[in-house]
């Protein structure tokens, strides 16, 4: 018991060093559910587009509990837990659709759009027999509901009573990257989903990690998409919850990476069809990639024109399903949703730049296995959690252990 | 040829094995080029126009454009290969694509078929797995030259991919 109790003693470096038994205590993975995702945490949902008219509804997940959302006949936002008040099943078994209520399968209870339990099985027996006794309450066991939040056609929910509006959690940086993107109404493109071999949090500091983007993704930096050179910035927000790691389009790098012989740099590597990287300037600011991450599941994505939210379903301790869902906007004219279409190719399981982070996370999940007592060197960029110019930085990985220690109490 | 079940003559019926043979060989040589790792040879099953796309039945039924793998030339093959070559990173794997009879049809001159297929994905560590499972939605170009596709729509079965997507499928 008490070797168990030290072993998960968080370092005395701090931040800058990660315990690797964090990515395989199994009761650590049942802890995080309930003081993370179920806590005071804001979970992305889905895009509010994927809610298009009045009685539409789809599930989704907060952690590895499912949830439904829903937008009611007055147009209200709604989520709750997707558990029945009886036994327990499952009350949605479709990932979309259209509805009035939800019946469970499995004895006929039924609920409305906002989670309330509405009717209950020959609640009153028939003809004086059978049913629930007259003071029965079953109304008390219903679905948790969630709070939810809609910011810029984001939709996100949070089962915590203390967790702080949406825009205070995010901070006004976080805040303004995301309204940045999201500047008309979305035109949903599509999605996938993508298996990942790790546990969540490796993907969740992969995506804070913009040190690694222009080392591990040659394509990126083979033609000049993202290189550390390349100006930019990493912005933590201040309780370490978002970050936003952006660089500029316009290509002002040097020969630092030629010079370093470094693996990820092949000039003269010229594509047959660079069409592929054409890309306008809609934001109108320059900033060619931006990739906004909140605490604990959602990525953001801006690679070029091509838009992406992310969100995670950890599902196990070395599983964790990756949601893509890839979207434009209602004002989009043929020309630049060919363009997002086309850079598509850039990202998902398949992507020029994102296949390796699959992979890569999975790597450290293997390679740590034995390791549970070592430490992992999260240095880079001092030790400190703020934002920086420098992406050469692990700020933004210290920024998701500030949060992560917060919430677990650790 | 016209339609499906045009047997209305010996010599239609031929023409009609024809395409079906010359379908089943273009399918056969695509498949064993890809489980052979002979990668480089992968584009020159297209036509110089051709369209390669990867996507998924739920993507297909909602209308949703979006591809995991999104190719409209055989330009865009090459560099996708060049990149699986020389810039991405993945553990070694290779794939054994298991291909079903192919149901063809023509319409106008063009003809189409449509493929179920498996593919397993056998790592470097012997890990096998069903990787895929899907229907090859291709419409095909034939003459003197041979077959080639004119289009591949590869619709996966699943949404969800395993860790990455390297290989074509």
């Amino acid at each position: 018991m008490n070797v168990h109790t030290n072993v998960r003693q968080w370092p005395d470096e701090g931040l800058t060093r990660v315990p690797y038994w964090i990515y395989s205590d199994q009761d650590l993975y049942a802890q995080e559910q309930e003081r993370i995702f179920r806590g005071d945490t804001w979970n992305f949902l889905c895009l509010e587009a994927e809610l298009p008219r009045a009685n539409t509804f789809r599930t989704s997940n907060v952690g590895d509990m499912s949830v439904v959302v829903t937008r009611d006949a007055n147009g209200v936002v709604h989520a709750f837990e997707n558990r029945c008040a009886h036994r327990g099943a499952l009350l949605c078994l479709v990932p979309h659709g259209e509805r009035k209520e939800f019946a469970c399968v499995y004895h006929n209870w039924t609920y409305d759009l906002a989670g309330n339990l509405t009717g209950v099985a020959f609640r009153r027996g028939i003809a004086g027999k059978g049913g629930m006794p007259p003071d029965a309450t079953p109304e008390v066991h219903a679905p948790r509901k969630l709070r939810v939040e809609v910011l810029a056609g984001l939709v996100f929910g949070t089962l915590g009573a203390d967790t702080p509006p949406l825009e205070a959690y995010l901070g006004p940086d976080i805040t303004r990257g995301v309204r940045r993107v999201m500047r008309a109404p979305v035109r949903l493109l599509g999605g996938y989903s993508q298996a990942l071999p790790s546990n969540w949090k490796l993907y969740m500091e992969n995506t804070k990690d913009s040190y690694h983007a222009s080392l591990l993704h040659m394509f990126f930096t083979t033609f000049r998409l993202n290189r550390l050179s390349q100006k930019g910035g990493l912005v933590v927000g201040e309780n370490g919850a978002g970050h936003i790691s952006y660089s500029m389009a316009a290509d002002v790098a040097g020969k630092e990476y030629e010079q370093a012989k470094m693996r990820s740099a092949q000039d003269g590597y010229a594509l047959e069809a660079p069409e592929l990287l054409q890309s306008v300037d809609e934001f109108g600011d320059g900033v060619g990639l931006q990739i906004l991450a909140v605490f604990p599941g959602f990525v953001l994505q801006q690679i070029r024109n091509s838009l992406a939210v992310r969100r995670i379903i950890p599902q196990g301790l070395d599983r964790t399903e990756l949601v893509w869902t890839c979207f434009g906007f209602t004002t989009d004219d043929d020309a630049l949703n060919a363009l997002r279409l086309r850079q598509a190719n850039l990202i998902g399981p398949a992507g020029f730049i994102s296949m390796e982070d699959g992979a890569a996370t999975g790597f450290v999940q293997r390679g740590s296995r034995g390791a549970p007592r070592e430490l992992s060197v999260v240095e880079m960029g001092g030790r400190g959690t703020s934002s920086e110019e420098s992406r050469i930085s692990e700020a933004a990985v210290r920024g998701f252990w500030k949060s992560y220690r917060a919430h677990m109490r650790m | 040829m016209t339609g499906e079940h045009d047997c209305s003559s010996l010599s239609s019926v031929l023409r009609r094995l024809t395409c079906d043979l010359a379908i089943q060989d273009l399918n056969a040589r695509y498949a064993e080029a890809l489980d052979d790792d002979r990668l480089e040879e992968w584009p020159e099953f297209f036509r110089p126009d051709g369209r390669y796309h990867i996507t998924t039945a739920e993507n297909i039924a909602q209308g949703f454009p979006i591809g995991i793998v999104s190719a409209t030339s055989r330009a865009m093959l090459r560099d996708r290969i060049k990149a699986l070559r020389q810039a991405n990173v993945y553990e070694a794997q290779r794939y054994r694509h298991v291909l079903g009879a192919p149901r063809v049809t023509s319409q106008n001159g063009e003809l189409t078929a449509r493929t179920s297929f498996m593919v397993a994905r056998i790592m470097h560590t012997g890990e096998t797995m069903i990787f895929a499972t899907g229907c090859y939605q291709d419409r095909i170009a034939l003459n003197g030259a041979g077959a080639t596709f004119a289009e591949k729509v590869v619709v996966l079965d699943s949404r969800l991919v395993d860790t990455l997507l390297a290989i074509p499928l």
